[in-house]
């Protein structure tokens, strides 16, 4: 159980960050990684979770602060990342080709 | 049997996780703008933390765990420092 779950989680988590190496715009790039922080953790929270549970006979409940603090914040962040990023390209197209690579 | 089947597993879970830090790792490297190499950043301390994770699995105590939660209370702060700078750092330009 322990063993399937933690191979699940990390197969998901590399599969997001392929697709973080694959995806061709940054706002497609912003999509992939997410899969690594909510199954990938889930997963392998999961997996701790009943590993030491079966090992101490008895509920081991703290990997669930873990799940709930990466849900909680990575939404924040890749929300204000993006609002940065399409501030940035606002910029860059305002400011034209001239200056674009000082932006860069 | 049972303990041979998890050790293994863990060693394939984070031979997977080292290669997902990878690709993280040639993002940030590789990264057009500077928000790509944020997102690899990004990337890069989850995948951290879950190893940190699969670690304490495989040798039973629960230090590692105190240790990934701590990678994820910095890595945040981080990321949203970088992309407060990101935000701010253009509108002195």
């Amino acid at each position: 159980m322990t063993a399937a779950l933690v191979l699940l989680g990390a197969t998901i988590t590399l599969i997001g960050a392929f697709g973080l190496v694959r995806m061709k715009t940054f706002y497609a790039r912003v999509h992939p990684p997410t899969l690594g922080t909510t199954l990938g953790t889930g997963c392998i929270a999961m997996a701790s979770i009943v590993y030491f549970s079966v090992l101490q006979t008895r509920p081991v409940l703290h990997e669930v602060l873990l799940v709930l603090f990466v849900l909680v914040t990575t939404p924040v962040t890749l929300m204000l990342l993006v609002r940065a990023a399409l501030f940035r390209d606002e910029a860059k197209s305002e400011a034209g080709e001239a200056s674009s690579s000082a932006i860069e | 049997m049972s303990t041979l089947v998890l050790a293994w597993s863990l060693t394939a879970a984070q031979f997977l996780l080292g290669l997902a830090m990878l690709c993280a790792t040639f993002r940030i490297l590789r990264g057009p703008r500077a928000q790509d190499r944020v997102v690899g950043f990004d990337t890069l301390y989850v995948t951290a933390m879950l190893l940190l994770v699969t670690f304490g699995i495989g040798l039973g105590t629960a230090i590692y765990f105190e240790a990934a939660l701590l990678i994820a209370l910095l890595g945040f702060v981080g990321t949203v420092a970088l992309a407060k700078f990101l935000l701010r750092g253009e509108v002195i330009e």
